[in-house]
């Protein structure tokens, strides 16, 4: 049987008809879930897409973690469904604290859209299950708060578990700092929950799931490996 | 109902130089109305008498537009232009100014500029799309307008890229003749299916009236006004004048908006934009010949204590009306309350063709439509050219060059007028909508349409300065340019909206320049047989008695039959032919400088005379080319424009990665005489493309340039780490690439505090 993802739509959601898109592109079925609704509809992933929910007043991502529809979606995760949030759905789920750390104004103080190179850090997630580590992915990005941080200490439990999703990288791997697009904190473009199953990422793998458009290496994002958690959720 | 006043007093001549009226229309307007109109009265009259809503200088002339064709389902009078791309789908475009608002708040101007545009287009039950702008400063070393500059790129940004509407291209030019007046036009393309398609037409009468999105304050109070008068050195006072723009509210208000078109009971539909209400309700009830009622009091308000005045006249943003049918007001209500919009019954359609304003149920303006929406008296100010004869007597192929052609070269790859733009649209989103197959940078952006093997072109592109030389040709080599551009990536013209960026018409040369203008925009969309279904214009683009140069600014949408067959203007690989085709008549040599990039650089002046246009071989190499990209013959494409053959040449070696080895394209019949080598490398004769093709495709495409009637001239290969033109200069690929690259960061990051 197919996937069920379900799109989350924020009043100033946007990215919403292009992850249905990228969605329908693996012939999976993609099944809209309204902020106002505290119900994620039985689906199997829940996609936390970009654009600026509620006009991201107050900080990225600060209003729309009280919206109905995030205690549906954080139980969801709790019972180790999978959600991906991209660019300001990453930023909500920091929010709302099923991710560590925050995303600041880009280093540059400027709105960026650029193709990135992205390293694949760890395998250890149903969402990376079809990628290889140390796999350079080119997505887009998009985004003008998108610099990630966060203190000492959770760096260095998110580098000692394992989960960093992605770093910026140039074509070989290297990380460097014109490869990084925001200033992220150790180039880091993603990262994992403990248990693996919700990953939140700044760039766009939705608008990179076509040659058409420049890139066919998002669409492993929208094809997870359901039953292949590393550890059991939390 | 206590009836209007009769014995208002007459207003003084303070009063109304304040609203920019002058004293032979307010005669007109007591003369029609048969009394004198009271202070409410006075100000929507004012402001939909205003030069910018009334388009009162210009109307006759745009008349002589061709408007029509097989494809037009809406030409100009609506929110914007509509054509047929086939199988139901309609393709809804405009472009528009934001010229004094964005001179006085570059970061609000701008923003509101796109977010009024993008409001046309949905007004009519379009999806946005896509947005172009183009804009021009002043000098680029002058860190005023580099600030005003990067604001401006910033508020064009942050409302494109809050709202999810792609920003696909556009053009930037900076010349220290926009100092004080800068341009800012923006573009919005948006698709509908037929059924779906929605006018700004009020009928029925007993029908409500909605008034959908933000509430209405203070901001923006004459600002149609002030967008028709010259800026000077008080402009900055006028501040209030300019709208703050909430993209999070438009966003809300697209979907909600996109979500009722097509419902049989939403009848007229209609963005409040200059002028505000005033205009929008009295503009639907004209187009529908009835009548409508408004009482202010049920406006919801952002500030208290605001007069009749204050909220008819506001230009707060994100605001629509729409007229429904009686009984259905609760449904539409309820779904804009589902996404968090306010909306409010203000009114309702009557019979009588008037517009009536009431508060606390007394009659506070009645004025019959016929008089406030079409009873302006045209303007016909005197129109002559200035002399001009003093210009075109100097060849400015006789000037000696203050540089060696190497460093001519590099300083136009350097000139931020011909420049890599990608440090302005890095900072747009492009790719929203996952529909950009060919985003910024290119001769013309490509979206795909979905569940079609064809696509959307779109080119944004304007007179350069040879518009002050001849505004007539000018304005249709301007055409011919977004025709080439369209022709480049492989699509056909289908439709053309204008934006026409003017000076203060009463002067007698610039009225001349608008006439000819006009003119040349009726003569190219003639002979490329493409109507122009959508515009706007905008004149008093002054500062203390200095005009800015005419500025004619033109939007061309189009299809490229076979998307997988689109081609790009970077080089694609080493050993292909390079060819230049189209040259023709006089422009054959390719020397013109007159108004050219070159002139401007090195020596700071605009003399001889622009270049000559063929209009009808343009037309056959359009076509020629779109064949030749059918056929797949020819492997990149790309238009000499600015900088001529030489910047044309670096820029598609440098978007490929690839050197390149030419021959100079004259030295076959015509012997240069010295001083014409800048002619040859920068001149800007029109009708040029640079192509590349593989060796094996050499006969079929000379057979059917030929059998095209268009010329095709063989010069070289692709190859090397140099940028080379035989005889004349040759230039290293990567000293090419970083003063092309850098052209535009280095200046734009330089402090503020230092000067050139």
């Amino acid at each position: 049987m197919s996937l069920r993802f379900g799109i989350a739509v924020f009043p100033g959601t946007w990215s919403d008809r292009d992850c249905a898109h990228a969605v329908e592109l693996t012939g999976a079925e993609a099944v809209s879930l309204w902020h106002a609704d505290a119900d994620v509809k039985g689906c199997d992933v829940v996609v936390l897409p970009g654009g600026f929910a509620y006009g991201d007043y107050l900080r990225t991502g600060a209003i729309a973690r009280f919206a109905p529809l995030m205690e549906a979606v954080r139980e969801h995760a709790r019972q180790g469904g999978l959600v991906l949030g991209i660019c300001n759905g990453f930023q909500i789920l920091c929010e709302a604290g099923m991710l560590p750390g925050a995303l600041l104004r880009n280093a540059s103080l400027q709105f960026r859209c650029q193709p990135c190179g992205l390293r694949v850090e760890t395998t250890s997630s149903p969402f990376l299950g079809c990628a290889q580590r140390g796999q350079v992915l080119r997505i887009p990005v998009s985004h003008g708060e998108g610099r990630f941080y966060a203190d000492e200490e959770t760096m260095a439990r998110l580098n000692g578990e394992g989960r960093v999703a992605f770093r910026y990288s140039d074509e070989s791997g290297q990380l460097t700092s014109a490869a990084n697009p925001n200033g992220s904190l150790e180039n880091v473009a993603g990262i994992l929950n403990e248990a693996g199953n919700v990953l939140g990422m700044m760039p766009h793998p939705e608008r990179a799931c076509e040659e058409l458009l420049g890139s066919d290496q998002g669409l492993l994002l929208f094809r997870p490996v359901i039953g292949q958690l590393a550890r059991p959720a939390g | 109902m206590r009836a209007v006043s009769a014995a208002a007093a007459a207003p003084s001549e303070a009063e109304l130089q304040e609203l920019a009226l002058s004293a032979m229309e307010y005669q007109s307007a007591t003369a029609q109305l048969g009394r004198v109109p009271n202070r409410l009265e006075l100000g929507m009259l004012a402001a939909l008498w205003s030069e910018h809503c009334s388009y009162k200088t210009s109307k006759a002339l745009l008349r002589q537009l061709p408007s029509g064709g097989s494809r037009v389902v809406q030409g100009p009078g609506e929110n914007a232009g509509v054509i047929d791309l086939g199988d139901d789908l309609l393709c809804c475009f405009k472009i528009e100014s934001h010229n004094h608002p964005s001179a006085v708040e570059p970061v609000q101007g701008a923003a509101t500029g796109v977010g009024g545009i993008l409001r046309d287009v949905f007004a009519m039950g379009a999806r946005p799309v896509a947005i172009l702008d183009s804009i021009r400063f002043g000098d680029a070393d002058d860190p005023r307008q580099r600030q005003r500059f990067a604001r401006v790129v910033e508020g064009i940004g942050w409302y494109g890229n809050c709202i999810g509407v792609p920003t696909v291209g556009g053009e930037t030019y900076f010349d220290p003749a926009y100092q004080h007046n800068c341009l800012v036009n923006a573009m919005c393309v948006g698709l509908a299916t037929r059924d779906h398609l929605v006018r700004a037409r009020a009928a029925g009468p007993g029908n409500p009236l909605l008034l959908v999105g933000a509430d209405t304050g203070r901001d923006g109070i004459h600002g149609a006004t002030f967008a028709s008068v010259q800026l000077d050195q008080a402009a900055e006072s006028r501040r209030p004048a300019v709208q703050v723009g909430n993209p999070f509210l438009e966003k809300c208000l697209l979907e909600a908006c996109l979500e009722l078109v097509g419902d049989p009971d939403l009848i007229g539909l209609q963005d409040c934009g200059a002028a505000g209400l005033t205009s929008s309700c009295a503009e639907m009830a004209h187009r529908g010949d009835v009548g409508l009622e408004i009482a202010v009091d049920r406006v919801s308000r952002r500030e208290r204590a605001m007069t009749p005045y204050e909220v008819m006249l506001s230009e707060s943003q994100e605001r629509m009306v729409l007229v429904v049918s009686r009984g259905s007001e609760e449904r539409f209500q309820a779904a804009f309350r589902r996404w968090g919009l306010r909306s409010d019954v203000i009114g309702r359609v009557i019979e009588e063709p008037l517009f009536r304003v009431t508060e606390a149920g007394d009659e506070v303006a009645s004025l019959p439509l016929q008089v406030l929406v079409s009873g302006f008296p045209e303007r016909h100010p005197e129109a002559s050219p200035p002399d001009l004869a003093p210009l075109f007597s100097a060849n400015p192929l006789d000037r000696p060059p203050p540089w060696t052609a190497e460093e001519a070269w590099l300083r136009l790859l350097a000139s931020p007028n011909c420049a890599d733009a990608n440090w302005i649209w890095r900072q747009y989103d492009h790719q929203v909508g996952d529909d950009t197959v060919i985003g910024p940078g290119a001769d013309a952006a490509v979206l795909r349409l979905r569940g079609r093997g064809d696509a959307l072109a779109v080119t944004v592109d304007s007179a350069h300065r040879s518009a002050a030389l001849d505004p007539r040709q000018a304005t249709a080599i301007a055409v011919a340019e977004a025709v080439r551009n369209l022709a480049c990536v492989g699509a056909e013209p289908l439709g053309i909206t204008n934006c026409l960026n003017f000076g203060d018409p009463d002067r007698p040369e610039i009225m001349w320049q608008l006439q000819e203008a006009v003119a040349g925009l009726a003569d190219a969309a003639r002979a490329f047989g493409v109507p122009v279904v959508s515009g706007n214009v905008s004149l008093y683009n002054q500062f203390d008695g200095q005009g800015i140069p005419p500025t004619p600014t033109v939007g061309v949408v189009g299809l490229l039959p076979d998307l997988d067959r689109r081609v790009g203007s970077g080089f694609r690989e080493e050993g292909d032919l390079v060819a230049l085709v189209g040259p023709a008549g006089a422009g054959a040599l390719g020397v013109e400088l007159g108004g050219s990039e070159y002139q401007r650089l090195a020596h700071g002046l605009l003399e001889g005379q622009a270049p000559e246009l063929d209009l009808d071989q343009e037309r056959r190499s359009a076509a020629a080319i779109r064949s030749a990209i059918q056929r797949g013959l020819l492997k990149s494409v790309h238009d000499c424009s600015l900088g001529g053959l030489a910047v044309a040449l670096a820029e598609s070696a440098l978007l490929g990665g690839f050197g390149v080895r030419v021959r100079a394209p004259l030295n076959r019949q015509h012997v240069a005489p010295p001083g014409w080598v800048f002619g040859v490398l920068f001149g800007e004769s029109q009708g040029r493309y640079l192509v590349t093709l593989s060796p094996d495709s050499l006969e079929a495409a000379t057979s059917l340039f030929s059998q095209l009637a268009t010329p095709f001239d063989s010069l070289g290969q692709v190859g090397g780490d140099v940028i080379a033109i035989e005889g004349l200069a040759e230039i290293d690929l990567r000293a090419a690439g970083a003063a092309w690259r850098g052209a535009i960061p280095d200046r734009l990051e330089r402090p503020l505090s230092a000067g050139a």
